[in-house]
């Protein structure tokens, strides 16, 4: 039979791609011979052979396969025999026969080219700038020597953009797209992109309005991936120190879980140390008269959101055709700004449980004002977070009675290590010590709120013995933990199967909204996490300069805090259980409903047109 | 629905929502209003499925895509190397003192706005300048004046 000729062409390619994939490319970088398969870029087989071509706008974070590439910052440029141009390495694929030269003089001097091109339209703020020593632009403008600028010129002037949660100072951009890209490709959130053309080019976001009048949902992933101080937090710092200063105000701080997995890389310390008792005691010296954990409250999240997961399901076993199932979690900050934006259709369908942070907020200003006799006025809490979205959140009106927050300041771990650098307390070699009473106290379920999957891990571990009145026989749901993007498990609660959904990114999270939006979802409960890895890759942490390994071993070192605690589920905190019996009464009773709940908004109608 | 809303969804009708789609329906609304309003930008984003910033990114990128409102007629002045070297300076003061307008304005009766645009491709008749869709090389300050006099007569 003779194949027809459409049929032979797809065969003929077919042939084609199978030889392409089994194809060796062998090549030479640097006098140095190698082989790679097909595909890989001269910038990846270089790294290969330890061989690192300085990048710019390049970014990767590893296995989770977020990468930004333009090819437009022309620092990795390289010389390709037999080519008239040099070739930006991290677009460019390696072929057979070629002969690269990453360091000759020519490619020397076009990187020092490109980067006093760059540095003549920058501000030379560096003493002054908040990324100062995490800056990508100035360590490569130190790495090259550059002494002086050979090129003068105009210089972009943009207005300064103040957010809550995040401040653009776009005469400090250098167009590398990674923002960009994080908030289109990977969080779909759409806010940002590039306005204009040419020396007029901005990333802005739509119609040049500001930050807050745009659909930002505030995750703060462009400030994790920005290589300069164009993207920044806010920073409280200044206004927590002069309430530390106030005689006539009682200072407390919480911690949230991921901090203490990451605290300790502002100081040398290695990915993954956990710094929990020398934080405490760091923050002790800093002056606040009580050191307490959100995690306290992240237990207490786990008693209301728990109990709401089960009496939706029971409600749903009932027959109940009102009972909104799947149950979203609701501790994510980022994530809820971003359902309130872009789902309002849906926002009857989180947990109506409040986050950690103003929980614990909530608690401090009445409980706890109560207990050591203070009015809530003379109260100040802060807050340290791995996130910029918290930022945003302690602002928000429903989280503030007359006009006074449940939480005053949120500032960063970045931010925390900035405090004790100033107040020179040698970190390192402070001796640990634990949290003040009765806010302190914690189980292992509620410092696995800092990865993706440990709070539904949490929930489940409360929802199972609350549910069958019996036992766990196992804490360790090795099923819900990991890096994937979207997974799932089903969790057998002695006979009823519950079936879990977990998504960490914006983007991801979309996916399973989508699901749900078109009644194809079959989970019973979803945890959602806006950044990558969780709470462990938050806006807020230490800069990993797309290092992955950085997030796995701060993940790893939840587990193992978890691992450690003497106490793993949260409703056997006996300090959580006095609160209770003290103060709340049950959890979803009218005390918890009133002080741990909140509602959500749709956020479609407040973008802002500008004039 | 509104006016803006009406010729949006008729150009998603013609047109399609796919991403390529963008182009033509934003030279579309130019050709109605004269520009692209952000309520046109926010309608087009919501049909395709796009964020309003990619769209008006997309917009803000041409030249050709106004995102202000412009006059009944847009005169664009080349103003790239070879027309600069053969006199568009000149030729713009006297359009801009027959009009009364700088580059970038329009009059007050809303007939003409004046612009200046990069290369037209007519390097070797430069200068050279574009009056809605019409071509009009080898200008002196004098020729352009006594061809934008007939415009405004016709208005």
């Amino acid at each position: 039979m003779r194949l027809k000729y459409a049929d032979n062409v797809i065969f003929r390619n077919y042939l084609k791609d199978q030889a392409k994939n089994m194809e060796q490319i062998a090549l030479t970088i640097d006098n140095k011979k190698l082989t790679v398969e097909k595909g890989v870029t001269i910038l990846q087989a270089a790294r290969t052979i330890g061989i690192e071509i300085p990048t710019l706008c390049y970014f990767n974070l590893g296995d989770l396969q977020i990468e930004n590439k333009p090819g437009g910052c022309r620092i990795c440029v390289v010389e390709i025999e037999g080519r008239k141009n040099l070739a930006p390495a991290c677009v460019t694929e390696c072929a057979t026969g070629m002969v690269v030269h990453t360091h000759n003089i020519r490619v020397l001097n076009a990187r020092r080219t490109v980067l006093e091109l760059i540095l003549s339209d920058h501000p030379f703020d560096c003493l002054v700038c908040s990324k100062s020593g995490e800056c990508e632009l100035q360590s490569l403008a130190q790495k090259f020597g550059i002494r002086e600028i050979h090129y003068q010129g105009e210089k972009s002037v943009y207005r300064k953009d103040t957010s809550p949660a995040i401040i653009r100072d776009i005469d400090k951009c250098i167009m590398c797209r990674r923002c960009e890209m994080m908030c289109n490709d990977f969080q779909t959130c759409g806010v940002l992109s590039a306005i204009n053309r040419g020396f007029q080019s901005v990333v802005a976001p739509a119609f040049e309005m500001n930050l807050d009048h745009s659909t930002c949902t505030y995750c703060g992933q462009c400030v994790s991936v920005c290589p300069t101080g164009a993207l920044t937090e806010q920073d409280h710092t200044r206004s927590v120190l002069n309430a530390l200063a106030d005689p006539t105000k009682t200072v407390v701080v919480q911690t949230a879980p991921a901090v203490r997995a990451a605290l300790g890389e502002a100081f040398g310390l290695p990915a993954g140390s956990l710094v929990t008792g020398k934080m405490v005691a760091a923050l002790r010296q800093l002056g606040f008269d009580y050191v307490f954990d959100t995690d306290f409250a992240a237990d207490l999240t786990i008693m209301e959101e728990g109990s709401e997961l089960l009496d939706r399901l029971t409600r749903h076993l009932k027959g109940d055709p009102h009972v909104k199932l799947p149950i979203l979690t609701s501790c994510c900050p980022g994530w809820v700004n971003f359902f309130e934006h872009h789902f309002p259709e849906m926002i009857d369908i989180p947990s109506t449980a409040k986050s950690p942070q103003q929980m614990f907020g909530a608690v401090a200003k009445t409980y706890l004002a109560d207990k050591i006799g203070l009015k809530r006025k003379d109260l100040v809490v802060v807050s340290i977070m791995p996130c910029l979205a918290k930022k945003y959140e302690c602002t928000r009106e429903e989280f503030s009675s007359d006009g006074n927050p449940d939480v005053d300041y949120a500032l960063s771990t970045r931010e925390l290590a900035n405090l004790i650098k100033q107040a020179n307390i040698g970190f390192t070699s402070l001796e640990d010590e634990n949290f003040d009473d009765p806010m302190g106290e914690s189980s292992g379920a509620a410092v696995i709120f800092g990865t993706t999957g440990g709070v539904i891990e949490a929930a489940v571990r409360t929802a199972y013995e609350l549910h069958t009145g019996k036992e766990l026989p196992k804490l360790d749901f090795e099923e819900l933990r990991g890096l994937e993007f979207v997974r799932s498990a089903t969790v057998d609660f002695d006979g009823l199967p519950i079936r879990i959904g977990i998504a960490h990114g914006l983007g991801n999270a979309r996916k399973l909204l989508e699901e749900i939006k078109a009644g194809r979802s079959r989970y019973h409960a979803i945890e959602i996490m806006a950044c990558p890895g969780g709470c462990i890759g938050g806006g807020g942490q230490p800069y990993t300069h797309g290092d992955i390994n950085i997030l796995k071993a701060r993940q790893k070192a939840i587990y193992e805090e978890d691992k450690r605690k003497p106490l793993r589920k949260s409703h056997e905190n006996p300090s959580i259980q006095r609160l209770y019996e003290e103060f709340l009464g049950t959890p979803l009773g009218e005390m918890s409903h009133h002080l741990l709940h909140t509602h959500y908004f749709d956020k479609t109608g407040e973008v802002i047109i500008s004039e | 629905m509104s006016r803006t809303e009406n010729l949006v969804s008729e150009l998603v009708e013609k047109h399609g929502r796919s991403r390529n789609s963008l182009m033509p329906i934003l030279q579309g609304i130019v050709q109605e209003e004269r520009f692209l309003s952000e309520e046109a930008m926010i309608e087009i984003a919501r049909e395709l499925n796009l964020s309003t910033a990619d769209v008006f990114g997309t917009a803000s990128f041409y030249t050709f895509l106004d995102t202000v409102p412009r006059g009944k007629n847009i005169i664009r002045v080349c103003k790239t190397i070879s027309c600069h070297m053969k006199g568009k300076d000149e030729v713009i003061e006297a359009l801009e003192a027959l009009l009364k307008i700088k580059v970038g304005e329009t009059t007050h009766d809303r007939n003409f706005t004046l612009l200046t645009a990069n290369c037209l491709g007519w390097c070797h008749k430069g200068p050279v300048m574009l009056i809605n869709d019409e071509v009009y090389p080898e200008l002196t300050p004098h020729k352009a004046c006594e061809i934008l006099e007939a415009y405004m007569k016709a208005q």
